[in-house]
């Protein structure tokens, strides 16, 4: 079987440099995650009470995002809703257009990747500067971010090195991190004070208070919230905790399971735009909230919990799929365990549920999921999805488009042989009767496998010489 | 369910039934020499898993439903293998959610046992090692470890075999690229996958590799075949009954 899906995999898996660099990044991220969690019990108890926490506001996602909407607004927030990746991109762009804002200077934002804003924006003349270091790397090389928190982490130095020296060639060559991260800076920093307009993600909305946090290590999301004086912020709608207080669980499990830092550098609190008499700080600030698909994910009990996800990225880590056919390979905004359970349902099972089947089901990504998503499970359920028959049972996307007739065929006889044993033994005994004719060469499996070995008898055979009770 | 029964059904899984009957034999003759009464219901099949992991539940359903017809006295069920085991344990109650039947699915799941664990926490069986000093690896299959959370169990029962001394390798919790039709589906990732694993395992320089999953066991068994000089590899039951005098019995 080809598909595009399949063709990048195996590129990605021809390019050693590339699987070298994310199996050592991802190696270190997981001892750096595990040494921030000494005591299991300890971890444990941070997992559910945080599993409890997103699962307490998506109980209540829709009366919590009227209390967000009017305590932000009360803050001096502008709220906008949008239905579709369309119409955020309008939102964005009548901001700019208001200020007359020919350029854009902006803080990571996976949502903004999700709604393709910068191509929407550079078509029309916008300059979108990305100042997160990993993201201005990849913007330099024209790529995609292979990873939610490190979007470049399928580079390393020395490429980072040449890359630099190709676009800043006045600049002398350097393979040192310090410098290379001080000549993105010195770039940045005038960029910042011409800027008219900052733009950023968030990472929890509360909504109590009407804040939006922001969670980062280099100061550029600081920089790009407050020195323009206009500050957009774009976030899916599934971010709203209910209290203030729900916040430093979740903070701590987020910086600790992504990164294996204890903290951020930086952990920014927006409460609204510049007040009179405050020296900092922007004059207006935005909200674009964007469904995409969430709402329709949040309308399923089985698959709601998909949208619990703080985005720390340590099923992709941890993931033995993504660590060898890197983040590009998906084809996605999200990669890896995350990316497999949110694309397909965001885009529909005919369009990306193939991701959902490029999966084990080892089940390493809901081990360390710091807010407990069964991501096997609702991978499995999305195959399900995908090859089911009523259809109309179900509001994914997609759903029953993967069914081909041949497949179904296939197991349908599986299933009428295994639910008629004296076929089915008939079958295995003849296999193992008849072993010498099978077939040595079975496709894929022998490229790097021998044929699997057939016994000389079935253990049902052997079981009637046993003693046991099998009558 | 932690007290010693008398008499347990046993589930011989369509891989170890096929590819590895000598570990079936083994564990029904571990479990018998620990003086409970074994029961292998003749019209077993498959738990039905594959087609439960490849999004065809109605067809699970239906070979589920076979087998758990097979077990109705209230015992516990034994299988050698943690991702059956899972299949019956976790997933019956899943997939018979709302259906006619659901509550036997439930009392069935609630009496699987993997073999493993059986040995350990139900039978407490006491291990003497008369084999020769040997170094094995150890891997579990992620079912046992992260589904059934049995990992520990195998190496406990290693544990007590005074002469058998356990190597650790690489990355061991990590996958080995079998999954069932994932191997098949996605060969690419699959192969990846394995060639790391065994390459971890070898840079161990074992005698043995040992695991309580025949799906594992055939993967990375097959590719060491394949490259030639294979490390002998043993289901765990096996290997317990063949240093134990078990064929002398
Ligand atoms: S699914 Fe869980 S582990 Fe993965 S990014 Fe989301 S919160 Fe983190």
């Amino acid at each position: 079987m080809s598909s595009e899906f399949r063709n990048t995999v195996r590129a990605n898996l021809a390019k050693p440099e590339v699987r070298a660099n994310f199996y050592r990044a991802m190696d270190g991220l997981m001892t750096r995650r595990l040494d921030q969690f000494p005591d299991k019990v300890e971890l444990e108890r941070l997992r559910t009470q945080s599993m409890a926490i997103r699962a307490n506001a998506l109980s209540k996602l829709p009366e919590l995002l009227e209390t967000l909407e009017a305590n932000l607004t009360r803050n001096g927030i502008q709220v906008h809703w949008a239905e579709t990746t369309d119409q955020a991109n309008q939102i964005v762009l009548s901001i700019l257009q208001k200020h007359n804002a020919k350029s854009i200077i902006k803080g990571k934002s996976m949502v903004s990747e999700e709604m393709g804003m910068n191509h929407f924006l550079e078509a029309l003349g916008v300059e979108c500067l990305e100042s997160d270091l990993g993201e201005f790397i990849i913007q330099l090389d024209g790529e995609t971010p292979s990873h939610i928190i490190m979007p470049a982490i399928h580079k390393n130095r020395i490429q980072i090195a040449k890359l630099f020296h190709e676009k800043f060639p006045d600049i002398p060559y350097t393979e040192d991190v310090d410098e290379l991260t001080q000549t993105a800076r010195r770039i940045l920093r005038d960029k910042f004070y011409a800027a008219p307009v900052g733009l950023s993600g968030v990472n929890f909305m509360v909504a109590e208070t009407g804040t939006l946090c922001l969670v980062e290590n280099e100061g550029n999301g600081r920089m790009s919230t407050t020195a323009p004086s206009v500050h957009i912020a774009v976030t899916g709608i599934e971010k709203v905790v209910e209290s203030l207080l729900d916040v430093p669980p979740l903070l701590s499990i987020l910086t600790r399971s992504a990164t294996g830092q204890p903290i951020t550098t930086y952990f920014n609190m927006i409460s609204g735009p510049r007040k009179p008499g405050e020296k900092d700080g922007p004059e207006e600030v935005h909200l674009v909230l964007l469904d995409n698909g969430r709402s329709n994910i949040y309308s399923d009990p089985e698959l709601l919990a998909t949208l619990r996800c703080i985005r720390c990225g340590a099923c992709i880590n941890h993931c033995p799929v993504y660590v060898r056919i890197g983040g590009h390979s998906y084809g996605t905004v999200y990669p890896g365990p995350i990316g497999s359970i949110l694309e397909p349902q965001k885009a529909g099972v005919d369009v990306h549920g193939e991701l959902a089947q490029a999966s084990t089901l080892c089940g390493a990504c809901s081990e360390v999921c710091p807010v407990r998503i069964p991501i096997p499970s609702i991978l499995n359920r999305l195959r399900y999805d995908g090859v089911r028959k009523d259809t109309a049972n179900t509001n994914t996307v997609g759903s029953g488009k993967r069914r081909t007739l041949s497949e179904a065929a296939t197991w349908k006889t599986w299933a009428w042989a295994a639910t008629h044993p004296t076929i089915y033994h008939a079958g295995s005994t003849l296999a193992t009767h008849f072993k010498g004719m099978l077939p040595t060469n079975l496709g894929a499996w022998t490229t790097v496998r021998s044929a699997p070995k057939l016994a000389e008898s079935t253990l049902h055979q052997q079981v009637k010489h046993l003693g046991v009770d099998h009558e | 369910m932690t007290t010693k029964p008398d008499t347990i059904y046993f589930f011989g899984t369509c891989l170890v039934d096929l590819m590895y009957p000598q570990a079936g034999v083994s564990a029904m003759q571990l479990i018998q020499r620990a003086g409970v009464k074994v029961i292998f219901p003749p019209a077993q099949t498959c738990c039905g898993q594959p087609a439960w992991n490849s999004g065809y539940r109605d067809e699970a359903r239906s070979v589920a439903r076979a087998q758990i017809a097979l077990f109705p006295k209230p015992i516990p069920i034994v299988i050698p293998s943690g991702s059956c085991a899972g299949m019956m344990k976790v997933h019956y109650p899943e997939l018979f959610a709302g259906q006619p039947d659901e509550a036997q699915a439930v009392d069935v799941a609630s009496r699987v046992f993997e073999l493993t664990e059986f040995l350990v926490d139900v039978l407490q069986i006491e291990l003497q090692d008369l084999g020769e000093p040997v170094t094995v690896a150890v891997h579990t299959s992620c079912s046992a470890r992260r589904e059934m959370g049995v990992a520990d169990k195998i190496e406990s029962l290693l544990g007590q075999l005074s002469n058998v001394q356990r190597v650790e390798h690489a990355r061991k919790p990590e996958c080995c690229g079998f999954g069932g039709t994932f191997a098949v589906k996605e060969p690419e990732i699959s192969a990846a996958m394995v060639l790391d694993k065994v390459t971890h395992i070898r840079n161990t320089g074992v005698d043995r590799l040992i695991s309580q999953e025949c799906g594992c066991l055939m993967n990375i068994g097959g590719v060491m075949a394949k490259q030639g000089d294979a490390i002998p590899h043993q289901h765990i039951a096996e290997f317990l009954w063949e240093r134990t005098g078990g064929n002398a019995v």
